[in-house]
């Protein structure tokens, strides 16, 4: 795809995510885009942001279950940037109108790291040993791309989807919590909605960013100490609107909750 | 509720299910024949189904409870579990065998068992009487197997067969009820080493513990109790996974370990 084209894009989706007006699937309109044409859009829509005052404070990776990669017809997950604009604590409200357009919350481990990954070459043990802690974490995706009629492509050019997120109340060692047997268990409005474990992302949260540390590696971008690695879905994606409350309880590491107003 | 079999209705049904059972075929659901069955009536079938095997020499030796998710309640269109007992041969060891030739088309379900230390008596058994009531808590995996048709049945139908019950393999890692988070405690079940299915104890009825406390509700009502030294398998805290010979699952626990087994 050639640049100016990967630039209008970018540009495009930048706009849509300021203005909360979504745009019709890039794919419905352009046959071409590869997965690397993708992360170059969404490396354009982040250079605006970075623009405008944004700072990166890390990364998540997305479609880490096998229902979302069957849906994207996908074999691997993909990622997106976080930035200091994107981040909310625990027990805060988030304006919707302010902030989002179609928004859904999803149940996630945060890992924040101490010191830096560079893939490839990047194992397990590795991402542990670098690990300070893991917390609890709303995820909240949103799409800029209309009534999420997205595309592998339209995803990842547009961030992987992220929208904010909202950490939990504590902060555990990765020492203390198995990350693959961990309970989660999701309420909206106070009714248990959907329960899950750390296994439901690529059979291991450490897996995700094993993945992601060695996916970017390849492009000579490293995990960098301090910044927050959101692991990846481990419930199913959850509608929220105005007047929702949300809670994530994980098990032996804490929980996290969030109003919508 | 009142009953609407005869006693010798109630007599050849439980005659008629159990054999399904035994000689391991399918059969059409009982409400077919008997549309006006009542809980009551499916449960005296099940009693006796109870009877016959305690007659024969077989123990009883415990307890399950199933429909235990709200949301399948609610597609059920009810709003209370049901339950349904444990004979000695449906025990099968951690890392044992399981013969799908005396099965029709069974299932597996992740699940957290009690064990109690003092009776439990309905009605009015909350949560805190069953946690002050439990001796330990061990992980389990009930394999079921409906004796219906294509697993299709009503709600009257799987009470009449016992819930569903046929095994259950109990892994070798107790637990304290102070010492574990019943609500958030994960479990992953994996079938032929790829992770199928997730999820965690808030699961069965927001906490496994309120199971328990229903199941002796339940039983009240026959004027029955929970004695002290009973092992009760709360419900599925994850979907039911088929599974057939060839196959071998291992469920794991946040902070109880494993079970295992394989079926042949």
């Amino acid at each position: 795809m050639e640049q100016a084209k990967i630039q209008a894009f970018g540009d495009e989706l930048y706009e849509a995510l300021v203005n909360r007006e979504a745009v019709p699937p890039l794919t419905s309109r352009a046959d071409d885009i590869t997965i690397e044409d993708a992360y170059h859009i969404s490396l354009r829509m982040l250079e605006r942001r970075q623009q405008a005052g944004a700072r990166i404070i890390g990364k998540k990776i997305g479609v880490t279950s096998k229902a979302v990669m069957n849906m994207l017809n996908v074999h691997q997950p993909d990622f997106g940037y976080l930035t200091d604009d994107m981040v909310f604590n625990s027990g805060e409200e988030v304006n919707i109108s302010d902030r989002l357009i179609a928004p859904r919350a999803e149940g996630e481990i945060a890992f924040i790291l101490k010191k830096d990954l560079t893939g490839p070459g990047v194992t397990n043990a590795d991402v542990l040993a670098a690990t300070e802690c893991v917390m609890p974490c709303f995820e909240i995706v949103d799409s800029r791309i209309k009534d999420w009629k997205i595309a592998i492509q339209d995803t990842i050019a547009d961030n992987a989807s992220c929208g904010l997120f909202v950490l939990g109340d504590k902060a555990v060692s990765p020492r203390d919590v198995d990350l693959v047997t961990c309970g989660m268990v999701v309420e909206k409005n106070g009714s248990i909605i959907s329960t899950g474990a750390g296994a439901a992302a690529l059979a291991s949260p450490v897996n995700c960013v094993t993945w992601l540390a060695n996916t970017l590696g390849e492009f000579g971008i490293s995990l960098k100490a301090g910044e927050v690695i959101l692991s990846g879905s481990l419930v199913p994606l959850e509608p929220v609107k105005a007047g929702d409350h949300m809670r994530v309880d994980i098990g032996g590491i804490g929980s996290a909750s969030v109003c919508f107003s | 509720m009142s009953k609407t079999l005869s006693n010798e209705q109630m007599l050849a049904l439980a005659e008629h299910v159990e054999n399904a059972e035994l000689q391991a075929h399918d059969i059409t659901k009982v409400t077919n024949d008997y549309p006006d069955m009542t809980f009551e009536d499916a449960y005296d079938v099940q009693w006796e189904i109870r009877r016959r095997k305690e007659e024969r020499g077989n123990k009883v030796v415990g307890m399950k409870m199933g429909l235990t998710s709200w949301a399948k309640m609610a597609q059920m269109g009810v709003d209370t579990p049901i339950y349904g007992f444990l004979a000695d041969y449906f025990s099968v060891p951690d890392g044992g065998v399981v013969n799908t030739k005396e099965l029709i088309h069974p299932k597996i379900e992740a699940e957290v068992a009690f064990v109690t230390k003092k009776p439990l008596h309905g009605p009015g058994c909350h949560i805190g009487d069953v946690l002050a009531a439990t001796d330990f808590v061990i992980p389990a995996v009930e394999v079921i197997d409906s004796r219906y048709e294509n697993f299709k049945f009503d709600l009257v139908s799987v009470v009449a067969d016992n819930a569903s019950s046929t095994r259950f393999i109990t892994g070798g890692q107790m637990a304290d009820v102070s010492d574990v988070d019943l609500k958030t405690l994960g479990v992953v079940v994996e079938k032929n080493g790829e992770v199928v299915d997730v999820g965690a104890g808030a699961a069965v009825l927001g906490h496994p513990a309120s199971s328990v406390a229903m199941l002796a509700n339940l039983l009240a009502e026959r004027g029955e109790h929970i004695p002290a030294g009973t092992f009760i398998m709360t419900g599925g805290i994850t979907a039911a996974i088929a599974v057939e010979a060839g196959d071998n699952i291992t469920v794991r626990y946040q902070g109880l370990g494993t079970v295992s087994a394989r079926f042949e």
